[in-house]
Protein backbone atom coordinates (compact mmCIF):
# COMPACT_ATOMS: atom_id res chain seq x y z
CA UNK A 1 0.00 0.00 0.00
CA UNK A 2 1.30 3.12 -1.20
CA UNK A 3 1.90 5.63 2.01
CA UNK A 4 0.43 8.90 0.61
CA UNK A 5 1.29 10.90 3.77
CA UNK A 6 5.09 10.78 3.37
CA UNK A 7 5.38 11.23 -0.31
CA UNK A 8 7.12 14.78 -0.60
CA UNK A 9 4.50 17.21 -2.35
CA UNK A 10 7.45 19.09 -4.11
CA UNK A 11 10.85 17.83 -5.25
CA UNK A 12 13.05 19.85 -6.18
CA UNK A 13 15.36 17.94 -8.07
CA UNK A 14 12.61 17.24 -10.37
CA UNK A 15 11.55 20.67 -10.69
CA UNK A 16 15.08 21.88 -11.36
CA UNK A 17 15.33 18.55 -14.19
CA UNK A 18 11.99 20.50 -15.93
CA UNK A 19 13.44 23.44 -16.19
CA UNK A 20 16.43 22.31 -17.50
CA UNK A 21 14.52 20.27 -20.15
CA UNK A 22 12.55 23.46 -21.06
CA UNK A 23 15.21 25.84 -21.38
CA UNK A 24 16.53 23.26 -23.92
CA UNK A 25 13.97 22.75 -25.92
CA UNK A 26 13.13 26.30 -26.31
CA UNK A 27 16.77 26.32 -27.65
CA UNK A 28 16.80 23.94 -30.03
CA UNK A 29 13.42 25.09 -31.60
CA UNK A 30 15.09 28.77 -31.34
CA UNK A 31 18.34 27.72 -33.33
CA UNK A 32 16.36 25.78 -35.77
CA UNK A 33 14.11 28.71 -36.99
CA UNK A 34 16.95 31.18 -36.46
CA UNK A 35 18.94 29.58 -39.06
CA UNK A 36 15.99 29.53 -41.11
CA UNK A 37 15.27 33.54 -40.44
CA UNK A 38 18.74 34.15 -41.24
CA UNK A 39 19.18 32.41 -44.53
CA UNK A 40 15.74 34.03 -45.70
CA UNK A 41 17.04 37.64 -44.04
CA UNK A 42 20.34 37.40 -46.07
CA UNK A 43 18.81 36.01 -49.44
CA UNK A 44 16.00 39.34 -49.04
CA UNK A 45 18.41 41.45 -48.02
CA UNK A 46 20.69 41.04 -50.79
CA UNK A 47 18.26 39.90 -53.24
CA UNK A 48 15.01 42.67 -53.22
CA UNK A 49 17.42 45.58 -54.21
CA UNK A 50 17.89 44.30 -58.26
CA UNK A 51 14.06 42.74 -58.44
CA UNK A 52 12.15 45.28 -61.00
CA UNK A 53 9.66 44.47 -63.57
CA UNK A 54 12.39 44.70 -65.92
CA UNK A 55 14.65 42.31 -64.17
CA UNK A 56 11.38 39.86 -64.30
CA UNK A 57 10.83 40.29 -68.25
CA UNK A 58 14.30 40.90 -70.00
CA UNK A 59 16.51 38.38 -70.88
CA UNK A 60 20.06 38.07 -69.14
CA UNK A 61 23.05 40.15 -70.43
CA UNK A 62 26.77 39.62 -70.23
CA UNK A 63 26.19 36.27 -68.56
CA UNK A 64 23.64 36.80 -66.55
CA UNK A 65 25.58 39.77 -65.01
CA UNK A 66 23.14 42.35 -66.07
CA UNK A 67 19.65 42.11 -67.64
CA UNK A 68 16.46 40.07 -65.83
CA UNK A 69 15.58 36.02 -65.67
CA UNK A 70 12.16 36.54 -68.18
CA UNK A 71 13.07 33.48 -70.33
CA UNK A 72 14.32 31.74 -66.89
CA UNK A 73 11.22 32.01 -65.31
CA UNK A 74 9.59 30.65 -69.18
CA UNK A 75 12.30 27.46 -68.98
CA UNK A 76 11.34 27.19 -64.88
CA UNK A 77 6.98 26.70 -65.32
CA UNK A 78 7.59 24.63 -68.60
CA UNK A 79 9.59 22.15 -66.65
CA UNK A 80 7.41 21.96 -64.02
CA UNK A 81 4.25 21.64 -65.76
CA UNK A 82 5.92 18.72 -68.02
CA UNK A 83 7.18 16.97 -64.59
CA UNK A 84 3.67 17.36 -63.30
CA UNK A 85 1.77 16.41 -66.24
CA UNK A 86 3.97 13.04 -66.78
CA UNK A 87 3.89 12.49 -62.48
CA UNK A 88 0.24 13.43 -61.29
CA UNK A 89 -1.61 10.65 -63.62
CA UNK A 90 1.40 8.02 -62.61
CA UNK A 91 1.17 8.89 -59.33
CA UNK A 92 -2.39 8.87 -58.71
CA UNK A 93 -2.51 5.30 -60.78
CA UNK A 94 -0.12 3.91 -59.00
CA UNK A 95 -1.44 5.05 -55.34
CA UNK A 96 -5.10 4.48 -55.94
CA UNK A 97 -3.69 0.49 -56.99
CA UNK A 98 -1.55 0.57 -53.91
CA UNK A 99 -4.07 1.61 -51.45
CA UNK A 100 -7.36 0.45 -52.69
CA UNK A 101 -6.22 -2.79 -55.36
CA UNK A 102 -3.72 -4.62 -52.76
CA UNK A 103 -3.61 -5.09 -49.41
CA UNK A 104 -0.63 -4.29 -47.22
CA UNK A 105 0.63 -7.36 -47.22
CA UNK A 106 0.14 -8.27 -50.76
CA UNK A 107 3.72 -9.37 -52.32
CA UNK A 108 3.32 -7.12 -55.57
CA UNK A 109 2.37 -3.92 -53.97
CA UNK A 110 5.21 -4.43 -51.05
CA UNK A 111 8.03 -4.76 -53.80
CA UNK A 112 6.44 -1.79 -55.33
CA UNK A 113 6.27 0.11 -51.78
CA UNK A 114 9.73 -1.04 -51.26
CA UNK A 115 10.94 0.32 -54.70
CA UNK A 116 9.44 3.68 -54.27
CA UNK A 117 11.15 4.14 -51.46
CA UNK A 118 14.50 3.20 -52.11
CA UNK A 119 13.69 5.72 -55.50
CA UNK A 120 12.85 8.67 -53.10
CA UNK A 121 16.84 8.42 -51.52
CA UNK A 122 18.32 8.01 -54.45
CA UNK A 123 20.71 11.49 -55.23
CA UNK A 124 19.43 13.38 -57.33
CA UNK A 125 22.14 13.22 -59.65
CA UNK A 126 21.52 9.83 -60.23
CA UNK A 127 18.29 10.51 -61.85
CA UNK A 128 20.62 13.19 -63.85
CA UNK A 129 22.33 10.24 -65.48
CA UNK A 130 19.68 7.96 -65.58
CA UNK A 131 17.48 11.33 -67.39
CA UNK A 132 20.37 12.11 -69.56
CA UNK A 133 21.03 8.66 -71.13
CA UNK A 134 17.37 7.61 -71.39
CA UNK A 135 15.50 10.38 -72.62
CA UNK A 136 18.28 12.55 -73.64
CA UNK A 137 20.12 10.02 -75.43
CA UNK A 138 18.08 6.42 -75.35
CA UNK A 139 14.90 8.60 -76.55
CA UNK A 140 16.57 11.08 -78.44
CA UNK A 141 15.27 13.78 -77.17
CA UNK A 142 18.72 15.53 -76.65
CA UNK A 143 18.84 18.40 -74.28
CA UNK A 144 15.54 19.88 -73.65
CA UNK A 145 13.14 20.75 -71.31
CA UNK A 146 10.81 17.74 -72.23
CA UNK A 147 13.40 15.57 -70.90
CA UNK A 148 14.12 17.84 -67.70
CA UNK A 149 10.70 17.73 -67.17
CA UNK A 150 10.50 13.85 -67.49
CA UNK A 151 13.32 13.45 -65.45
CA UNK A 152 11.98 15.38 -62.67
CA UNK A 153 8.63 13.68 -62.14
CA UNK A 154 10.80 10.40 -61.93
CA UNK A 155 12.52 12.18 -58.89
CA UNK A 156 8.74 13.05 -57.87
CA UNK A 157 6.89 9.75 -58.46
CA UNK A 158 7.78 8.21 -54.91
CA UNK A 159 6.66 11.67 -52.67
CA UNK A 160 3.47 11.80 -54.50
CA UNK A 161 2.49 8.42 -54.93
CA UNK A 162 3.32 7.84 -51.05
CA UNK A 163 1.62 10.82 -49.77
CA UNK A 164 -1.71 10.03 -52.34
CA UNK A 165 -1.80 6.10 -51.08
CA UNK A 166 -1.37 7.54 -46.99
CA UNK A 167 -4.24 9.68 -47.91
CA UNK A 168 -6.23 7.01 -49.89
CA UNK A 169 -5.59 4.59 -46.72
CA UNK A 170 -6.73 7.41 -43.97
CA UNK A 171 -10.59 7.81 -45.51
CA UNK A 172 -12.79 5.91 -43.24
CA UNK A 173 -13.77 2.42 -44.16
CA UNK A 174 -17.47 3.45 -43.58
CA UNK A 175 -17.70 4.82 -46.81
CA UNK A 176 -16.41 2.11 -48.70
CA UNK A 177 -19.02 -0.43 -47.43
CA UNK A 178 -21.57 2.21 -47.30
CA UNK A 179 -21.19 3.29 -51.32
CA UNK A 180 -21.07 -0.68 -51.39
CA UNK A 181 -24.41 -1.22 -49.76
CA UNK A 182 -25.74 1.16 -52.08
CA UNK A 183 -24.77 -0.45 -55.03
CA UNK A 184 -22.64 1.68 -56.04
CA UNK A 185 -19.54 0.60 -58.41
CA UNK A 186 -15.74 1.06 -57.40
CA UNK A 187 -14.94 3.24 -59.69
CA UNK A 188 -17.63 5.81 -58.68
CA UNK A 189 -16.60 5.28 -55.25
CA UNK A 190 -12.93 6.70 -55.88
CA UNK A 191 -14.45 9.28 -57.92
CA UNK A 192 -16.81 11.09 -56.02
CA UNK A 193 -15.88 9.92 -52.81
CA UNK A 194 -11.99 8.55 -51.79
CA UNK A 195 -10.34 10.83 -54.30
CA UNK A 196 -11.93 14.21 -53.31
CA UNK A 197 -11.73 12.40 -49.00
CA UNK A 198 -7.72 11.78 -50.12
CA UNK A 199 -7.42 15.46 -51.87
CA UNK A 200 -5.39 16.74 -48.72
CA UNK A 201 -2.85 13.92 -48.61
CA UNK A 202 -2.47 14.20 -52.65
CA UNK A 203 -1.69 18.14 -52.28
CA UNK A 204 0.79 17.27 -49.50
CA UNK A 205 2.76 15.24 -51.97
CA UNK A 206 2.26 18.17 -54.89
CA UNK A 207 3.78 20.78 -52.88
CA UNK A 208 6.07 18.20 -51.15
CA UNK A 209 6.65 17.37 -55.29
CA UNK A 210 6.89 20.69 -56.89
CA UNK A 211 9.40 21.83 -54.33
CA UNK A 212 11.71 19.01 -55.13
CA UNK A 213 11.32 19.77 -59.03
CA UNK A 214 11.45 23.62 -58.22
CA UNK A 215 15.16 23.34 -55.99
CA UNK A 216 16.34 20.23 -58.70
CA UNK A 217 19.81 22.11 -60.43
CA UNK A 218 21.84 18.27 -60.43
CA UNK A 219 18.87 16.62 -62.40
CA UNK A 220 18.60 19.62 -64.45
CA UNK A 221 22.11 20.18 -65.91
CA UNK A 222 22.45 17.07 -67.58
CA UNK A 223 18.72 17.01 -69.17
CA UNK A 224 17.40 20.42 -69.71
CA UNK A 225 20.65 21.82 -70.31
CA UNK A 226 22.14 25.38 -69.86
CA UNK A 227 20.56 27.61 -72.29
CA UNK A 228 19.22 30.60 -71.15
CA UNK A 229 17.72 31.74 -74.45
CA UNK A 230 13.63 32.13 -74.45
CA UNK A 231 13.05 28.75 -75.34
CA UNK A 232 10.41 28.62 -78.29
CA UNK A 233 9.40 24.70 -77.84
CA UNK A 234 9.15 21.73 -75.41
CA UNK A 235 12.26 20.13 -77.27
CA UNK A 236 14.47 23.80 -76.69
CA UNK A 237 17.13 23.75 -74.63
CA UNK A 238 16.00 25.86 -70.79
CA UNK A 239 17.83 26.64 -68.06
CA UNK A 240 15.93 26.54 -64.77
CA UNK A 241 15.86 29.53 -61.98
CA UNK A 242 17.82 26.55 -59.48
CA UNK A 243 20.72 26.40 -62.37
CA UNK A 244 20.74 30.16 -63.16
CA UNK A 245 21.76 30.68 -59.35
CA UNK A 246 24.24 28.51 -59.84
CA UNK A 247 25.84 29.05 -62.55
CA UNK A 248 25.87 32.86 -61.64
CA UNK A 249 27.45 32.05 -58.11
CA UNK A 250 30.27 29.72 -59.19
CA UNK A 251 31.05 30.38 -62.98
CA UNK A 252 30.45 33.84 -63.24
CA UNK A 253 32.91 36.59 -61.09
CA UNK A 254 30.39 39.42 -60.57
CA UNK A 255 26.62 37.46 -60.53
CA UNK A 256 26.07 37.21 -57.04
CA UNK A 257 23.90 40.15 -56.84
CA UNK A 258 21.36 38.77 -59.75
CA UNK A 259 21.85 35.17 -58.16
CA UNK A 260 20.53 36.64 -55.15
CA UNK A 261 17.42 38.42 -56.73
CA UNK A 262 16.83 34.73 -58.60
CA UNK A 263 16.92 32.94 -55.37
CA UNK A 264 13.99 35.20 -53.84
CA UNK A 265 12.32 34.67 -57.63
CA UNK A 266 12.31 30.98 -56.54
CA UNK A 267 11.21 31.43 -53.06
CA UNK A 268 8.28 33.48 -53.86
CA UNK A 269 7.48 31.32 -56.64
CA UNK A 270 7.47 28.24 -54.43
CA UNK A 271 5.39 30.10 -51.71
CA UNK A 272 3.10 30.91 -54.62
CA UNK A 273 2.59 27.70 -56.03
CA UNK A 274 1.89 26.21 -52.63
CA UNK A 275 -0.50 28.75 -51.83
CA UNK A 276 -2.74 28.22 -55.58
CA UNK A 277 -2.24 24.68 -54.90
CA UNK A 278 -3.83 24.40 -51.86
CA UNK A 279 -6.47 26.97 -52.53
CA UNK A 280 -7.52 25.19 -55.93
CA UNK A 281 -7.81 21.53 -53.64
CA UNK A 282 -10.54 23.65 -51.50
CA UNK A 283 -11.76 25.27 -54.50
CA UNK A 284 -12.30 21.94 -56.41
CA UNK A 285 -13.43 20.08 -53.17
CA UNK A 286 -15.91 22.74 -52.09
CA UNK A 287 -17.60 22.46 -55.61
CA UNK A 288 -17.36 18.54 -55.29
CA UNK A 289 -19.33 18.90 -52.00
CA UNK A 290 -22.14 21.00 -52.68
CA UNK A 291 -23.01 20.31 -56.02
CA UNK A 292 -23.57 17.63 -58.47
CA UNK B 1 -42.48 -21.59 -35.93
CA UNK B 2 -45.09 -21.80 -33.65
CA UNK B 3 -47.39 -18.93 -33.98
CA UNK B 4 -49.29 -18.43 -29.80
CA UNK B 5 -52.69 -17.27 -29.67
CA UNK B 6 -51.67 -13.74 -28.12
CA UNK B 7 -49.77 -12.77 -31.25
CA UNK B 8 -53.18 -11.08 -32.41
CA UNK B 9 -51.83 -7.57 -30.57
CA UNK B 10 -48.39 -7.18 -32.61
CA UNK B 11 -50.44 -8.68 -35.71
CA UNK B 12 -52.98 -5.91 -34.87
CA UNK B 13 -50.01 -3.15 -34.66
CA UNK B 14 -48.74 -4.30 -37.90
CA UNK B 15 -51.59 -4.49 -39.80
CA UNK B 16 -52.34 -1.21 -38.78
CA UNK B 17 -48.99 0.12 -39.63
CA UNK B 18 -49.90 -1.12 -43.41
CA UNK B 19 -53.35 -0.05 -43.86
CA UNK B 20 -51.75 2.94 -43.20
CA UNK B 21 -48.79 2.97 -45.39
CA UNK B 22 -51.60 2.63 -47.99
CA UNK B 23 -52.99 5.91 -47.14
CA UNK B 24 -49.72 7.72 -47.90
CA UNK B 25 -48.50 5.93 -50.76
CA UNK B 26 -48.81 8.90 -53.08
CA UNK B 27 -45.24 9.80 -50.85
CA UNK B 28 -43.81 6.33 -50.14
CA UNK B 29 -44.21 4.90 -54.01
CA UNK B 30 -44.03 1.29 -53.22
CA UNK B 31 -43.19 -0.73 -56.39
CA UNK B 32 -45.38 -3.94 -56.78
CA UNK B 33 -41.91 -6.02 -55.27
CA UNK B 34 -41.88 -4.36 -52.14
CA UNK B 35 -45.80 -4.23 -51.25
CA UNK B 36 -46.12 -8.33 -50.11
CA UNK B 37 -48.69 -9.05 -47.70
CA UNK B 38 -48.62 -7.81 -44.28
CA UNK B 39 -47.02 -9.92 -41.77
CA UNK B 40 -49.94 -11.31 -40.53
CA UNK B 41 -50.06 -13.79 -43.15
CA UNK B 42 -46.22 -15.33 -42.69
CA UNK B 43 -44.83 -15.52 -46.06
CA UNK B 44 -41.04 -17.02 -46.83
CA UNK B 45 -38.74 -14.28 -47.87
CA UNK B 46 -35.20 -14.92 -46.66
CA UNK B 47 -34.50 -18.37 -46.23
CA UNK B 48 -30.86 -19.08 -44.36
CA UNK B 49 -29.83 -22.80 -44.17
CA UNK B 50 -26.66 -24.38 -42.58
CA UNK B 51 -24.78 -20.71 -42.10
CA UNK B 52 -21.21 -20.81 -40.79
CA UNK B 53 -18.86 -17.74 -41.35
CA UNK B 54 -15.26 -17.80 -40.51
CA UNK B 55 -12.73 -15.00 -40.24
CA UNK B 56 -9.88 -16.18 -41.28
CA UNK B 57 -9.25 -19.47 -38.83
CA UNK B 58 -11.93 -17.81 -36.21
CA UNK B 59 -15.69 -19.26 -36.33
CA UNK B 60 -18.01 -16.31 -35.90
CA UNK B 61 -21.29 -18.30 -36.72
CA UNK B 62 -22.06 -22.00 -36.65
CA UNK B 63 -24.89 -23.25 -38.67
CA UNK B 64 -27.74 -20.55 -38.81
CA UNK B 65 -30.69 -21.49 -39.92
CA UNK B 66 -33.43 -19.33 -40.10
CA UNK B 67 -37.13 -18.15 -41.89
CA UNK B 68 -37.36 -14.78 -41.98
CA UNK B 69 -40.86 -13.53 -43.34
CA UNK B 70 -41.75 -10.30 -45.95
CA UNK B 71 -42.95 -7.53 -44.51
CA UNK B 72 -42.51 -8.14 -41.31
CA UNK B 73 -39.49 -6.97 -38.76
CA UNK B 74 -37.35 -9.22 -37.46
CA UNK B 75 -34.86 -8.19 -34.73
CA UNK B 76 -31.68 -9.62 -33.73
CA UNK B 77 -30.92 -9.90 -30.36
CA UNK B 78 -28.31 -11.27 -28.20
CA UNK B 79 -24.51 -9.95 -26.40
CA UNK B 80 -22.06 -8.28 -28.52
CA UNK B 81 -19.62 -10.68 -30.67
CA UNK B 82 -22.00 -13.31 -31.43
CA UNK B 83 -21.77 -12.92 -35.30
CA UNK B 84 -25.43 -10.86 -35.38
CA UNK B 85 -23.44 -8.36 -37.76
CA UNK B 86 -21.80 -10.71 -39.51
CA UNK B 87 -25.00 -12.75 -40.29
CA UNK B 88 -26.66 -9.43 -41.41
CA UNK B 89 -23.51 -8.52 -43.43
CA UNK B 90 -23.84 -11.97 -45.45
CA UNK B 91 -27.57 -11.19 -46.25
CA UNK B 92 -26.11 -8.43 -48.78
CA UNK B 93 -22.80 -10.33 -49.31
CA UNK B 94 -21.12 -7.12 -48.23
CA UNK B 95 -19.20 -9.97 -46.27
CA UNK B 96 -16.96 -9.91 -50.20
CA UNK B 97 -15.47 -6.81 -48.54
CA UNK B 98 -13.85 -8.60 -45.67
CA UNK B 99 -11.04 -10.72 -48.08
CA UNK B 100 -10.31 -13.53 -45.16
CA UNK B 101 -14.21 -14.22 -44.73
CA UNK B 102 -15.56 -17.45 -45.27
CA UNK B 103 -19.22 -18.81 -45.83
CA UNK B 104 -20.80 -21.96 -46.01
CA UNK B 105 -24.79 -22.98 -46.09
CA UNK B 106 -27.21 -21.19 -48.05
CA UNK B 107 -28.67 -18.05 -48.56
CA UNK B 108 -31.85 -17.70 -50.45
CA UNK B 109 -33.90 -14.35 -50.78
CA UNK B 110 -37.15 -14.99 -52.64
CA UNK B 111 -36.05 -17.00 -55.47
CA UNK B 112 -32.66 -15.85 -55.73
CA UNK B 113 -29.66 -17.67 -54.35
CA UNK B 114 -27.61 -14.76 -52.46
CA UNK B 115 -24.51 -17.18 -52.55
CA UNK B 116 -24.08 -18.38 -56.17
CA UNK B 117 -21.59 -16.73 -58.30
CA UNK B 118 -23.93 -15.42 -60.86
CA UNK B 119 -25.71 -13.88 -58.45
CA UNK B 120 -25.21 -9.85 -59.80
CA UNK B 121 -24.10 -8.23 -56.36
CA UNK B 122 -25.04 -4.85 -57.47
CA UNK B 123 -28.52 -5.81 -57.88
CA UNK B 124 -28.62 -7.48 -55.01
CA UNK B 125 -27.54 -4.96 -52.51
CA UNK B 126 -30.10 -2.52 -54.83
CA UNK B 127 -32.68 -4.95 -53.64
CA UNK B 128 -31.48 -5.58 -49.88
CA UNK B 129 -30.18 -2.06 -47.98
CA UNK B 130 -28.33 -1.99 -45.54
CA UNK B 131 -27.68 0.90 -42.82
CA UNK B 132 -24.93 0.20 -40.45
CA UNK B 133 -24.64 1.12 -36.15
CA UNK B 134 -22.91 4.62 -36.94
CA UNK B 135 -24.28 7.18 -38.86
CA UNK B 136 -22.10 7.03 -42.46
CA UNK B 137 -23.47 9.60 -44.57
CA UNK B 138 -20.70 10.49 -47.39
CA UNK B 139 -19.09 13.83 -46.73
CA UNK B 140 -21.14 15.56 -49.63
CA UNK B 141 -24.44 17.56 -49.59
CA UNK B 142 -27.27 16.48 -48.30
CA UNK B 143 -28.92 16.15 -51.62
CA UNK B 144 -25.76 14.58 -53.10
CA UNK B 145 -25.97 11.72 -50.61
CA UNK B 146 -29.18 10.70 -52.17
CA UNK B 147 -28.35 11.76 -55.73
CA UNK B 148 -25.22 10.13 -56.52
CA UNK B 149 -26.43 6.52 -55.87
CA UNK B 150 -29.33 7.22 -58.16
CA UNK B 151 -27.32 8.50 -60.73
CA UNK B 152 -25.33 5.89 -60.19
CA UNK B 153 -28.27 3.56 -61.63
CA UNK B 154 -28.81 5.73 -64.66
CA UNK B 155 -31.65 7.79 -63.44
CA UNK B 156 -30.17 11.15 -65.44
CA UNK B 157 -32.99 13.59 -65.01
CA UNK B 158 -32.29 16.25 -62.45
CA UNK B 159 -36.04 16.49 -61.99
CA UNK B 160 -37.11 12.58 -61.86
CA UNK B 161 -33.90 12.63 -59.13
CA UNK B 162 -35.08 15.85 -56.89
CA UNK B 163 -38.45 14.09 -57.09
CA UNK B 164 -36.80 10.77 -55.05
CA UNK B 165 -34.56 13.16 -52.96
CA UNK B 166 -37.89 14.99 -51.90
CA UNK B 167 -40.22 11.67 -51.10
CA UNK B 168 -37.51 9.78 -49.33
CA UNK B 169 -36.57 12.88 -47.02
CA UNK B 170 -40.48 13.03 -46.68
CA UNK B 171 -41.30 9.56 -45.32
CA UNK B 172 -38.03 9.78 -43.24
CA UNK B 173 -39.58 12.84 -41.43
CA UNK B 174 -36.34 15.03 -42.59
CA UNK B 175 -37.75 16.98 -45.06
CA UNK B 176 -39.54 20.05 -43.30
CA UNK B 177 -36.21 20.10 -41.50
CA UNK B 178 -33.69 20.05 -43.97
CA UNK B 179 -35.66 21.28 -46.99
CA UNK B 180 -34.16 24.86 -47.21
CA UNK B 181 -30.74 23.55 -46.80
CA UNK B 182 -30.55 20.72 -48.94
CA UNK B 183 -27.22 21.74 -50.41
CA UNK B 184 -25.55 22.09 -46.67
CA UNK B 185 -22.79 19.46 -45.63
CA UNK B 186 -24.43 16.03 -44.66
CA UNK B 187 -22.10 15.62 -42.02
CA UNK B 188 -23.47 19.21 -40.54
CA UNK B 189 -26.76 17.12 -39.74
CA UNK B 190 -27.23 15.85 -35.69
CA UNK B 191 -26.69 12.08 -35.04
CA UNK B 192 -30.16 11.15 -35.27
CA UNK B 193 -31.08 13.25 -38.92
CA UNK B 194 -27.86 11.74 -40.64
CA UNK B 195 -28.98 7.95 -39.19
CA UNK B 196 -32.32 9.03 -40.92
CA UNK B 197 -30.62 10.60 -44.06
CA UNK B 198 -28.57 7.36 -44.48
CA UNK B 199 -32.46 5.31 -44.49
CA UNK B 200 -33.36 7.69 -46.66
CA UNK B 201 -30.37 7.18 -49.10
CA UNK B 202 -31.23 3.44 -48.94
CA UNK B 203 -35.03 3.84 -49.29
CA UNK B 204 -34.12 5.84 -52.54
CA UNK B 205 -32.74 2.87 -54.53
CA UNK B 206 -35.94 1.16 -53.50
CA UNK B 207 -34.88 -2.30 -51.72
CA UNK B 208 -37.02 -4.81 -50.52
CA UNK B 209 -35.51 -5.53 -47.64
CA UNK B 210 -33.82 -3.65 -45.35
CA UNK B 211 -31.12 -4.84 -42.96
CA UNK B 212 -30.43 -2.54 -39.92
CA UNK B 213 -27.58 -2.81 -37.78
CA UNK B 214 -28.01 -1.21 -34.55
CA UNK B 215 -29.93 1.71 -36.21
CA UNK B 216 -30.17 3.56 -32.77
CA UNK B 217 -26.62 2.39 -30.79
CA UNK B 218 -25.38 5.94 -31.61
CA UNK B 219 -28.45 8.13 -30.90
CA UNK B 220 -30.08 9.60 -28.08
CA UNK B 221 -33.78 8.76 -26.87
CA UNK B 222 -35.68 11.20 -28.57
CA UNK B 223 -33.49 10.70 -32.09
CA UNK B 224 -34.09 6.63 -31.23
CA UNK B 225 -37.69 7.38 -30.79
CA UNK B 226 -38.17 8.76 -34.02
CA UNK B 227 -35.82 6.14 -35.84
CA UNK B 228 -37.80 3.64 -34.73
CA UNK B 229 -41.38 5.18 -35.48
CA UNK B 230 -39.62 5.31 -38.92
CA UNK B 231 -38.87 1.57 -38.72
CA UNK B 232 -42.25 0.82 -37.38
CA UNK B 233 -43.72 2.41 -39.94
CA UNK B 234 -41.83 -0.12 -42.73
CA UNK B 235 -43.79 -3.10 -41.36
CA UNK B 236 -45.81 -4.26 -44.18
CA UNK B 237 -43.89 -2.36 -47.31
CA UNK B 238 -40.60 -3.62 -46.21
CA UNK B 239 -38.69 -6.53 -44.90
CA UNK B 240 -36.66 -5.27 -42.42
CA UNK B 241 -34.24 -6.93 -40.49
CA UNK B 242 -32.87 -5.15 -36.87
CA UNK B 243 -29.96 -5.89 -34.72
CA UNK B 244 -30.43 -4.54 -31.79
CA UNK B 245 -28.74 -4.76 -28.00
CA UNK B 246 -31.71 -3.42 -26.77
CA UNK B 247 -34.26 -5.69 -25.36
CA UNK B 248 -37.10 -3.04 -24.75
CA UNK B 249 -36.04 -1.39 -28.43
CA UNK B 250 -36.46 -5.22 -29.62
CA UNK B 251 -39.89 -6.16 -28.23
CA UNK B 252 -41.58 -2.69 -29.32
CA UNK B 253 -40.84 -2.68 -32.85
CA UNK B 254 -40.28 -6.33 -33.84
CA UNK B 255 -42.57 -8.90 -35.14
CA UNK B 256 -40.31 -11.85 -35.01
CA UNK B 257 -37.34 -12.04 -32.60
CA UNK B 258 -34.55 -14.22 -33.00
CA UNK B 259 -31.77 -15.12 -30.20
CA UNK B 260 -28.23 -15.50 -30.91
CA UNK B 261 -25.61 -16.06 -28.01
CA UNK B 262 -22.11 -17.71 -27.85
CA UNK B 263 -21.19 -21.36 -27.42
CA UNK B 264 -18.25 -22.67 -27.18
CA UNK B 265 -16.77 -18.81 -28.99
CA UNK B 266 -19.17 -19.53 -31.36
CA UNK B 267 -22.03 -17.80 -32.51
CA UNK B 268 -25.09 -19.92 -32.50
CA UNK B 269 -29.13 -19.12 -33.18
CA UNK B 270 -30.41 -20.12 -29.64
CA UNK B 271 -34.61 -19.20 -30.17
CA UNK B 272 -36.39 -17.89 -33.02
CA UNK B 273 -39.79 -17.23 -33.14
CA UNK B 274 -42.31 -14.42 -33.16
CA UNK B 275 -41.63 -11.77 -30.98
CA UNK B 276 -44.29 -12.17 -28.30
CA UNK B 277 -43.53 -15.60 -27.73
CA UNK B 278 -39.76 -14.71 -27.37
CA UNK B 279 -40.15 -11.98 -24.88
CA UNK B 280 -43.25 -13.25 -22.59
CA UNK B 281 -42.45 -17.36 -23.14
CA UNK B 282 -39.20 -18.21 -24.10
CA UNK B 283 -38.54 -21.87 -24.93
CA UNK B 284 -34.78 -21.72 -23.87
CA UNK B 285 -33.41 -21.50 -20.64
CA UNK B 286 -30.05 -19.50 -22.22
CA UNK B 287 -33.15 -16.97 -23.65
CA UNK B 288 -35.37 -16.86 -21.00
CA UNK B 289 -31.39 -16.09 -18.62
CA UNK B 290 -31.17 -13.41 -21.42
CA UNK B 291 -34.44 -11.55 -21.83
CA UNK B 292 -34.43 -11.32 -18.07
CA UNK B 293 -31.76 -9.92 -17.49
CA UNK B 294 -30.42 -13.05 -15.71
CA UNK B 295 -26.85 -12.99 -18.15
CA UNK B 296 -25.80 -11.59 -20.80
Amino acid sequence: MIDTMHQPLHRSNSRFQNHVATVIVWLMACLVSSVFIWLLGDILWHGIGQLSWSFLTEPPRNAGRAGGIGPIIVSTMLILTVCMAAALPLGVGTAVFLAEFTSLENLFGRMVRRSLDVLAGVPSIVFGLFGNAFFCIYLGMGFSILSGGLTLACMVLPILIRSTEEGLRSVPNEYRLGAAALGMSRTTTLIHLLLPAAMPGLIVGLVLGVGRAIAETAALIFTSGYVDRMPSSLMDSGRSLSIHIFDLSMNVAGGDPNAYASAVILIAMLIVINFVASWTANRWLHRRLFTI
Amino acid sequence: MNRSGDRNKAESKSCAASSDAQHDQGAFTVSPLQAGPPCCVPEPLICVEGLSLDYGSKRVLEDVSLTINRGCITALIGPSGCGKTSFLSSLNRLTDLVPSCHIEGSIKIGPLDVRSSSTDVTALRLQVGMISQKPNPFPLSIRRNIELPLREQGMRDRRQRNEVVESVLYDTGLWDEVKDRLDAPALSLSGGQQQRLCIARALALRPQVLLLDEPCSALDPIATEVVEKLITGFGGHLTVVVVTHNLAQARRISDYAAFFWMKNGTGQLVEYGPSNQIFEAPQDALTDAYINGKSG
